[in-house]
């Protein structure tokens, strides 16, 4: 296949496709697939069958729509018509009515919170209307295994136009001038790593997409992985031919197995295109690429020690420079970018730079892509302008905090990065204002707490993460962050002490400077920045023995408030260490020394009664004799 | 690995995907799978050792007969992932990361799946049961101990909050992650 043959095979999809026609779109994203939305899918065409429309509609699994809290996700195409958690038992309605009547189902609509109103389409949904989605937003259209859909869409376009008329060097020249930095995490501008690399001697190079996405509570890779894998592949041919590489690797992490199968099967279906191979669209540029499961590490995401990985070693990192660009996977010139970096070189290139620079602020070009997660109403994938300030992510879009608790943090960069505090919610989403408030971009993970998530117990949680990803090379790394892990988990255990935050400052310092790679440089961030935030909350923990949040098991006490108590045996049945004593109808007790804190007794005492006690800090309520 | 490479003679590039594979095979990689790709990759059995015991996808003990999967990444984290977990340790009787002694259940712990909406998330041999709470996770046990036994689930345990039966999602490929 060669250029002309792509936009005929184009026009050739498109005029066999009646855009007109009805359309369910079924969302197939991790998300919906939890929600059981491979049933929902097949309990549509087989109703559209049983219907007798097969003629006259379209039944199609999609990507990822983002709106995860949702799922499943259907969306009637032409018309947008937007239905949220549908169940097997809607499909014959939705079949009949929608599809064959052309009605909306009232039931289905997403209502908005504040006012109660129903929103029929999808754009219209508080969720979508604030998002600019130049990268998640053919996910909804695409099946994700359907080369003709990704074609029909203008696929291959942005590639068929740097091979045809474009150098390398312009290539370059454009992804410089849309000012796009790298969205692992860092930042580092994607045309200038290029050139680097395109610069460095040698004849064989290669480029290598970094979607080992082991960020805790991010997924937007995943998502595009697997609901739009040509347009990564696409920027990744791209991008081979402006460095010079002639063979790629896409490095998945092994716990997203879907996307494993769907860039499998994306790298197939080029293949047979021609999209890969030898002389890409007749251009005389070869470019191959293969698929490399990672094995679970989450280190392994960091540049050195993926290669390494790939070479078939522990994935440890080693000393740079040389960077990758000059020595990289088997000591050759290699470029490495992230998922959303590749998908975004295919829009750039497609759109060009200066509608991208149009886009975000002056140093964070473009749009991106957070995971909001955690106490959030809108869990889900955004995609937002850089820029965008945090209220408007989290309030706007997010929907704000579930239950409507008060908002206490959210936490971005994941392990790397930091927790920013409620006083700084007007801070607009750029590399520059994150790093300044002692977080970081990260890949994109925004996890929103509220009053019940204790601050301490979150970087004890990080710190516990990081210190058993530690691959161990490093001494300050491997010992360092086991010392701050078992501090933090001393200090949610009631036994912190005088001069334990110094400590862990003192520590943070040592892990920073002495590691090698990412993980340990940035390891100490959730503490630091927690210190700085939050400090009365470490002081609580440590002069009071108190959890403000009442989420430090140690620090609770389970008490029954005798005179609220019915004595309906709920607790004392729940009690998995028969703490709980106490007869019908009469007050129960808990034995203090017996319970271990779980807080089955709480969770079980009617909403109505509300006699278990949960405290931190104080003695449990008396008994009184009977 | 499917890919221009694969034709070139076997090295240790292909040592992961070897693990992969007997991985798959047998439920953990046994001694005789080690020296077979030592042998045919033309490393020692110390250079696949090492490889393998730093990845957590590959194990050298076989899996139970149920895997049961918890989901402990910071959006779960923060939705209280710590309490399922405990709680299923109380129930199984054995602390994550291993298998019961009578090889029924493999108890994990996973840095994230991706499904953060559905936190708490569990994962049973492949069965999303998204928001789960600690009060049903007996009945979660007793339906996999009737399953064993060839009867329907007997516990009753299923998820309250599934819109749709739990379909199987993409299988989580059983072994505790972070990657």
């Amino acid at each position: 296949m060669d250029l002309k043959d792509l936009e005929k095979l184009r026009q050739e999809i498109v005029a066999a496709r009646d855009g007109k026609r009805p359309c369910i779109t079924v969302c197939g994203g991790t998300g919906c697939h939890a929600y059981g939305c491979l049933k929902v899918a097949q309990a549509f065409r087989d109703e559209v069958r049983r219907q007798g429309l097969q003629d006259k509609v379209d039944v199609r699994q999609t990507g990822c729509h983002g709106f995860c809290e949702r799922g499943p996700i259907v969306v009637l195409q032409p018309r947008g018509v937007f239905y949220q958690k549908i169940r097997l038992a809607d499909v014959p309605e939705v079949v009949s009515k929608t599809v064959g009547g052309g009605e909306v189902i009232d039931r289905l609509l997403y209502a908005d919170p504040a006012t109660g109103e129903k929103i029929a389409r999808e754009e219209d949904v508080p969720f979508y209307k604030k998002q600019h989605r130049l990268l998640l937003g053919s996910n909804g259209f695409i099946d994700p295994t359907s080369i003709d859909d990704y074609i029909a869409l203008g696929g291959y376009r942005a590639l068929a136009k740097a091979l045809s008329g474009m150098s390398p060097d312009d290539v370059i020249a454009e992804a410089t001038a849309s000012g796009l930095r790298g969205r692992g995490g860092a930042g580092f501008p994607t045309g200038k790593k290029w050139a680097i690399c395109r610069r460095s001697p040698g004849e064989t190079k290669y480029v290598i997409c970094n979607a080992d996405e082991g960020d805790p509570g991010a997924y937007m890779d995943r998502s595009l992985l697997e609901g739009n894998p040509h347009s990564v592949i696409e920027g990744m041919i791209i991008g081979a031919y402006a460095i010079g590489a002639r063979q790629g690797f896409v490095y998945v992490r092994n716990e997203y197995p879907l996307a494993v199968e769907n860039v499998t099967a994306a790298v197939k279906d080029c293949r047979q295109r021609g999209l890969l191979g030898k002389s890409i669209l007749g251009s005389g540029f070869d470019f191959d690429l293969s698929i490399f499961r990672g094995a679970g590490a989450f280190v392994s995401g960091e540049e050195t020690s993926l290669m390494a990985s790939i070479e078939g070693r522990r994935a440890s990192p080693r000393q740079k420079p040389p960077f990758p660009a000059l020595a990289g996977l088997w000591g050759k010139p290699t470029n490495i970018n992230n998922v959303e970096t590749w998908a975004n070189v295919t829009w750039i290139l497609r759109n060009g730079a200066k509608a991208y620079a149009a886009i975000g602020t002056q140093d964070s070009k473009g749009t991106k892509i957070f995971a909001l997660v955690g106490k959030i109403n809108n869990t889900g994938l955004v995609e937002v302008p850089m820029g965008m300030k945090l209220r408007e992510i989290i309030f706007d879009i997010g929907g704000g905090i579930k239950g409507g608790k008060p908002f206490k943090a959210v936490q971005t960069g994941g392990p790397s990065g930091g927790c920013i505090p409620a006083g700084m919610l007007d801070l607009p989403i750029d590399y520059a204002s994150l790093a300044q408030a002692g977080s970081m971009m990260g890949s994109g993970g925004m996890i929103v707490m509220d009053e019940d998530t204790c601050m301490v117990d979150v970087a004890r949680y990080f710190l516990h993460f990081t210190q058993e990803e530690s691959c161990g090379k490093c001494v300050p790394c491997r010992v360092g962050t086991r010392q701050m892990a078992g501090i933090l988990a001393r200090i949610t255990r009631g036994q912190g002490e005088e001069g334990d935050l110094e400590k862990l400052e003192t520590l943070a310092k040592t892990v920073k400077a002495g590691s090698l790679c990412g993980l340990g440089q940035t390891a100490p961030n959730p503490v630091l920045t927690t210190i700085r935030h939050f400090r009365h909350e470490y002081d609580a923990h440590i002069r009071e023995k108190r959890c403000p949040a009442l989420a430090c098991k140690e620090l609770l006490t389970f008490g029954i408030d005798q005179k609220k108590c019915i004595g309906c045996l709920l607790c004392l049945k729940a009690c998995p260490v028969k703490a709980v004593s106490g007869t019908l109808k009469k007050p129960h007790d808990i034995d203090q020394a017996v319970c271990i804190k779980c807080g089955a007794c709480f969770e079980v005492c009617p909403a109505k009664v509300r006699a278990v006690t949960k405290t931190s800090g104080a003695p449990a309520p008396e008994k009184v004799p009977q | 690995m499917e890919d221009t490479l694969a034709s070139t003679e076997p090295s240790r590039k292909d040592l992961i995907h070897a693990l992969h594979d007997a991985q798959e095979r047998h439920g953990h990689v046994p001694a005789e799978a080690i020296a077979a790709i030592a042998r045919r990759l033309r490393i020692t059995e110390t250079d696949v050792y090492g490889v393998l015991t730093f990845y957590k996808a590959f194990s050298l003990e076989p899996k139970g007969r149920h895997v049961v999967t918890i989901c402990s990444g910071t959006a779960c984290h923060v939705r209280g992932a710590a309490r399922i977990i405990e709680e299923f340790e109380r129930a199984l009787d054995v602390p994550a990361g291993r298998t019961t002694p009578d090889r029924e259940f493999t108890l994990e712990t996973v840095n994230c799946v991706g499904a953060c909406a559905l936190g708490p998330i569990v994962i049973i041999d492949g069965d999303y049961h998204g928001q789960a709470k600690a009060a049903e996770i007996p009945k979660l046990v007793e339906d996999c101990r009737c399953r064993s036994r060839g009867q329907a689930p007997c516990g009753g345990g299923k998820p309250e909050d599934a819109p749709v039966d739990a379909g199987p999602g993409p299988s989580p490929r059983r072994q505790p992650g972070g990657g």
